[in-house]
């Protein structure tokens, strides 16, 4: 019987480690294609803000999007309460709250990754060590990972991490499409005299979610460019790649059948699923159709949210009886 | 004569107490057989609870003739003791270091000797305290009998600051309103053993109890073979047995919860430890709802749970915003609703701490003969109540020789010692006394027990007191010992804890079962 104050503690500290592991990588990869490509390319860095939705909050305090000042705000800015730091601090808080029930050595990753990530906030920033820090901070958070599912059991405690997880990453998937893959789909590819760098712009955004090798080894070994569609699907409905939205909820359903009272999450679960499974090609290859998709997908993970909100966390007393007015 | 020897293993001030520093010996003539110095330790002026005139007591002559024996291998032990602290994560928390919040527990590796026969004449007066105690809650939220009858002077009961008139007409199983009682009692010059106060609010210092006793049983296991020293360990059972007892539904699992006021609490150390011994829920005030049924549930990811018992750990004025305090964050809205409606227990009841109240304490022998018809087993500390005029009027002509307390407050707030008061303090005091006479006592400065302690490599006494906690359900039960408060600072009366205080174990001994023994081992 898990309290419902654990459980809420436990969800939030799983979306916050796969926040804070999922904001790293995307900050590595766009600082790669960054280097990589010409000036004249036109890579900037409000994607990026674009992705993880902060480019308001973001602007209300800098004036443009400067690299240094994206990069800080994305990984070091305590204000920032999406940036790697502030989300492995809220991590570290949840799992506090919920000790009890962690494997101690588990709790001893976190706080240090915590206190590694808070000494060397300077090491985000500058080029010459941000690969670096970006790396360290997605291994501490696979490490995080297998010291839970390595000595915790598999039981409602772990649920409640694991649908925090999958549901983040749903959400990162999601709108990695949204925001950077909706762009390059209506774009002819390379070979057929389309943009230059299309090709590299498509392996980054693959290479964001962890994506590519094994979107390259699941369609053959195939030379030349990246096939937008198969690349959306492959993001979208691969059930064995574990970044996949379908996975991600797939995992989540089988997670939610051992949980107590699980219908209406259940429910909400397949009808995101539902989406999911009635693409139509069109989809996938036209940039509107799939930020339209995309915006389906993303309601649907939230609405999801709300229902394990209401069911498991916010369990309230019946209203009081109803008084007539005097 | 033993060789002796005045080495010492750690710098600082000088060793004070029976124990003159000396002049230092060249430790290449003479090698140190026992350095911690047990042939010098004397403690004049005071009643130690080990040695008499240079010998061991009756009760300690077993274990005083194994520490000797063990020479300086006793501060290996000392060490061993506050490693295994530290492996055990054993802290307690202190609110004013933010950087050092969770410290270590403060512990003295030579025990606290008291014998089976003291003890169980301390236990019986306990018992009957508390029996008197519970009956005199139980009449003061009734028809208040004792007030009646002049037992009680009714400007005492109206003026009392935790009396709850929210509690009156309730009725707890068996009358019983005080469930766990930690009173503290106090040995004087002469050897009579005083209870010094009663809490009956949210008592607190079990679990170090507990885990004295894990930490001496490794630290001296060779020890606890030989010595017939009584087990502690059934607390937890006992206080799971007494709560169970109380469920409203009477089933054979009730749901206990434990009610924390959070992590950020300084006894939340006792709180995970009790909970995790007696497999109750550890909750705070939000993961308990009141329903329309006025019944209490517990929010789980199952849904509500009923619970039918509260072991909490607030302050009543905190415990439920409908009832006490609006801005309480950490109570649970509707619980004494519930409570009133008989469909959840709380332990302690709410409104128990009316007897805390020190105006009240003073009347206790009084309680005992009243409902009882007996005479007190165990002495109360002669006290003078400020708001008497003639008391009064002694107590500001004595303030040099007195201890002068507020009425109701805990954990030692407040408490003004005269003889070691400055002029500015005593006249701040006065002034106090005459604002608010009816929250202030005085009582005779108590010239505490000692007892030899380790400090800077050598024992010297050091003064304490004793907590024995006591549990009243159908059957009463009184903790074997109790948890010894020492204070390490020398000539020091203070042993909180946060303030400077150590603990120690207490063993209860029945030293006539020693050396029978069919096998009995000498160990000289």
């Amino acid at each position: 019987m898990l309290l419902s104050r654990f459980a809420e503690s436990l969800y939030w500290a799983g979306r916050y480690l796969e926040r804070a592991e999922a904001t790293a990588r995307l900050v590595r990869v766009h600082t790669e294609l960054y280097l990589d490509l010409p000036r004249a390319a036109g890579v900037g860095w409000s994607p990026l803000l674009a992705v993880t939705g902060a480019g308001e909050e973001f602007l209300d305090r800098h004036t443009g999007p400067e690299e240094d000042d994206v990069v800080a705000f994305l990984a070091i800015d305590p204000k920032n309460r999406g940036s790697v730091l502030a989300s492995i601090a809220q991590a570290r808080m949840s799992l506090q709250l919920s000790r009890v029930l962690l494997p101690t050595a588990s709790f001893e990753v976190v706080n240090k990754l915590h206190d590694w990530a808070a000494a060397n906030p300077a090491a985000a920033i500058d080029r010459r060590t941000r690969l670096a820090w970006m790396d360290e901070v997605i291994e501490r958070c696979q490490l995080m990972a297998g010291s839970l599912a390595g000595t915790m059991c598999d039981d409602e405690a772990y649920g409640f991490l694991q649908i925090g997880r999958y549901l983040e990453r749903a959400d990162m998937t999601i709108r990695v499409l949204d925001v950077q893959a909706a762009v390059l789909v209506g774009q002819p590819g390379e070979d057929a005299g389309g943009e230059p760098y299309h090709d590299v712009t498509w392996m980054s955004v693959l290479r964001s979610l962890a994506a590519h090798q094994m979107f390259r080894r699941s369609e053959g070994g195939q030379g030349g460019g990246v096939p937008g569609p198969a690349a959306v699907r492959f993001l979208l409905r691969e059930e064995r790649f574990p970044r996949s939205v379908e996975f991600c909820l797939a995992s989540t359903a089988r997670t939610l059948g051992a949980l107590p009272r699980a219908a209406l999450p259940l429910a909400s679960c397949a009808r995101v699923r539902a989406r999911l499974r009635d693409l139509r090609p069109a989809d996938l290859d036209a940039p509107g159709e799939l930020h339209e998709l995309a915006d389906d997908l993303e309601s649907g993970v939230g609405a999801l949210h709300d229902v394990l909100t209401q069911t498991y966390f916010r369990l309230v007393a019946a209203p009081p009886a109803m008084v007539e007015p005097a | 004569m033993p060789a002796r020897d005045r080495r010492r293993y750690a710098a600082g001030p000088a060793a004070p107490g029976g124990a003159p520093a000396g002049p230092a010996i060249d430790q290449a003539a003479r090698p140190a057989p026992s350095g911690v110095g047990w042939d010098a330790y004397r403690s004049p002026g005071f009643f130690d609870e080990m040695l008499v005139g240079g010998g061991a007591r009756a009760a300690c002559a077993g274990v005083l003739g194994y520490l000797a024996a063990l020479g300086d291998d006793l501060l290996e032990r000392q060490r061993a003791a506050e490693l295994a602290i530290k492996a055990m994560g054993i802290t307690f928390a202190v609110y004013d270091d933010a950087d050092n919040r969770d410290r270590s527990w403060p512990f003295d590796v030579i025990p606290r000797v008291i014998s089976t026969q003291e003890w169980s004449a301390i236990s019986a007066g306990l018992v009957q305290r508390l029996t008197a105690l519970n009956m005199f809650i139980d009449d003061l939220y009734g028809s208040a009998r004792v007030v009646a009858d002049g037992v009680l002077p009714r400007e005492v009961l109206a003026s009392s600051k935790n009396f709850r008139p929210q509690c009156v007409g309730v009725r707890p199983p068996g009358g019983i309103w005080a469930h766990v009682c930690g009173s503290d009692l106090v040995r004087d010059r002469d050897g009579t053993v005083y209870v010094l106060e009663d809490n009956l609010r949210v008592p607190s210092g079990v679990s170090y109890m507990l885990e004295n006793r894990l930490i001496t049983k490794r630290v001296f296991a060779d020890l606890f073979r030989d010595l017939d020293i009584h087990p502690v360990d059934s607390y937890p059972n006992r206080l799971h047995a007494m709560l169970a007892a109380l469920s409203p539904r009477g089933a054979d699992w009730p749901t206990i919860v434990l009610l924390s006021p959070g992590a950020y609490n300084s006894a939340y150390f006792e709180h995970v430890f009790l909970a995790r011994q007696m497999g109750a829920h550890l909750v705070e005030g939000g993961d308990l709802m009141v329903d329309t049924d006025d019944c209490v549930y517990l929010r789980t990811v199952s849904g509500p749970v009923r619970v039918d018992v509260v072991y909490r750990r607030i302050d009543d004025l905190w415990l439920d915003p409908e009832a006490f305090r609006p801005d309480s964050m950490v109570g649970v809205p509707g619980l004494i609703r519930a409570w009133r409606a008989g469909n959840v227990a709380i332990a302690n009841a709410p409104g128990a701490g009316v007897a805390d109240d020190k105006v009240i304490y003073s009347y206790v022998p009084d309680l005992i003969r009243y409902y009882l018809g007996e005479e007190p087993k165990i002495a109360n500390v002669p006290t003078y109540l400020c708001h008497d005029d003639t008391a009064r009027r002694h107590v500001l002509a004595n303030l040099d020789e007195l201890v002068v307390k507020p009425a109701n407050e805990s954990g030692g707030m407040g408490v003004f010692v005269g003889s070691f008061a400055s002029r500015a303090e005593k006249e701040l005091m006065r002034a106090r006394i005459e604002a608010d006479p009816r929250n202030h006592i005085a009582q005779p400065i108590l010239a505490l027990s000692t007892a030899p302690t380790l400090r800077d490599g050598r024992v010297v006494p050091r003064h304490l007191d004793l907590r024995p906690f006591i549990l009243s359900g159908e059957r009463p039960y009184v903790t074997q010992g109790g948890l010894t408060r020492v204070a390490l600072t020398e000539g020091s009366l203070v042993v909180n804890s946060s303030q400077g205080g150590g603990s120690k174990d207490t063993w209860v001994l029945d030293p006539t079962v020693l050396g029978v023994r069919p096998n009995g081992t000498d160990d000289g």
